[in-house]
């Protein structure tokens, strides 16, 4: 068994990242898990959430921010495609709250209840990062 | 034998339409630059995106209740046509070729009695669409001040396209846009985005890489649930890719074109320039002439 993953991370507009990692924290439609070397193949949709991925045993933890998508998780390999993705380091206050006045618009546009629980999971993540942030 | 201060009117004119094409070339070429860059960019996730849905959708198979994007409609009468062109010209022959392209295929759908909807995007193909096919024309999107096209651009596009999709509008939907091959050559390219078209030659390749482990795929949730997810998707990623060729071969076509003009502008100095001191000389010859001759008649 490999000791390493092959991760890349995607998004529409650009490979984000693509290393070798030993560890990455998801947070698929249902539920959060932990990806590890030898992980059983799975494809699951993900939530809007905060990717965290460790590129060596006992390093840095890189944080990205992934804006829905999924996850094609096989043995050696992970790839994320996610529909928007920002490195958490590169966020900035007034990014944020930018984005969460759009998603609190969103919420109070919405015309169905699936649109709008959406926007409002969105609106309590940008929310909690906000306020990791301070 | 034209007058020398028209002459020279003409050489000053021509001189700075040269400085215009040139400073356009420029922009072109550096436009250029990040337009192939977006679109490489983009590609990661447009391939990903495919082997995934692949895959995905042979273990769905053409079961009863495949998505309807995927499997189809089960019809093909109604069509729509997507055409993506620029909403500039002055890029030589960039958006009369998609535009033929298009009217083409049009055409030989008419031809066949299907039904033919246009859905316009860019400035440039809509206005010759709607001279000769204006009543096909469902909706028209242009993008103008947009410097760069994004994803920001082709999700709403998609999400049009979803809704009429949805709404039962039409049953297969085709995409016309210039695809780069080269800064001199670029293709039009009709791509199926409603129902996917999805490569089979990566097959093989695919399942390879599933049989890692001799695990089969699970799917968080079921199959169907993702692919429906998945598809509108797909929709826009296929999309935000052919706009982002779009983009890069508007550039590429511009970028050359300008050149030409310039050339021509070049050329076209230089002839002038030779007329114009011909008929310096033959001015002063006539003086001279002319002085001379006064001086023999004393």
């Amino acid at each position: 068994m490999a000791d390493s993953i092959a991760f890349e991370l995607v998004s529409p507009d650009r490979l984000l990242m693509s290393a070798d990692v030993v560890q990455v924290m998801l947070s698929g439609r249902e539920g959060d898990f932990t990806v590890l070397p030898g992980h059983a193949p799975v494809v699951t949709t993900l939530r809007p959430s905060i990717v965290e991925v460790i590129q060596t045993a006992g390093g840095e933890t890189t944080r990205i921010f992934v804006r829905g998508g999924f996850a094609d998780v096989a043995a050696d390999r992970l790839t994320v495609l996610a529909e928007e993705a920002i490195m958490v380091d590169e966020l900035d206050r007034a990014t944020l709250e930018q984005r969460i006045q759009d998603a609190t618009e969103d919420v109070d546009d919405a015309t169905d209840d699936n649109v709008r629980e959406a926007a409002k999971e969105l609106l309590e993540r940008l929310q909690a990062l906000l306020e990791a942030l301070d | 034998m034209a007058n020398l201060k028209d002459l020279r009117n003409r050489i000053a004119s021509v001189q700075s339409t040269q400085k215009i094409t040139r400073a356009m070339q420029m922009v072109a070429a550096s436009k250029l630059r990040r337009a192939q860059d977006a679109a490489e960019a983009a590609r990661p996730y447009a391939e990903r995106m495919e082997q995934v849905l692949a895959s995905l959708a042979r273990s769905v198979g053409d079961a009863e209740g495949a998505p309807r994007l995927l499997a189809g409609t089960g019809s093909d009468q109604t069509h729509l046509v997507v055409v993506a062109t620029a909403e500039r010209g002055l890029c030589g022959s960039f958006n009369s070729t998609i535009v033929r392209g298009a009217i083409k295929h049009i055409d030989k759908l008419l031809g066949q009695g299907k039904t033919v909807k246009i859905f316009c995007i860019g400035r440039k193909g809509a206005v010759p669409l709607r001279r000769s096919h204006g009543s096909y024309i469902v909706e028209e999107v242009v993008f103008e001040d947009v410097s760069q096209v994004g994803f920001a651009q082709a999700h709403p596009v998609a999400e049009q396209v979803l809704e009429m999709f949805e709404a039962g509008e039409f049953d297969i939907c085709t995409v016309f846009y210039n695809k780069f091959e080269s800064v001199l050559t670029q293709v039009v390219t009709a791509m199926q985005l409603v129902p996917a078209a999805l490569p089979e030659a990566a097959e093989d390749e695919e399942d390879t890489n599933v049989d890692l482990g001799g695990a089969a795929y699970d799917y968080e949730p079921d199959e169907e649930t993702i692919l429906r997810d998945l598809l509108p998707r797909n929709v826009a990623t296929q999309l935000l890719r052919a706009l982002l060729e779009n983009g890069a071969s508007e550039m590429g076509a511009k970028m050359t074109a300008m050149d030409n003009a310039t050339r021509n502008a070049g050329d076209m100095i230089d002839s002038l320039t030779i007329t114009y001191n011909r008929s310096r000389q033959a001015v002063i010859t006539k003086e001279l002439i002319e002085i001379i001759s006064g001086a023999e008649a004393l």
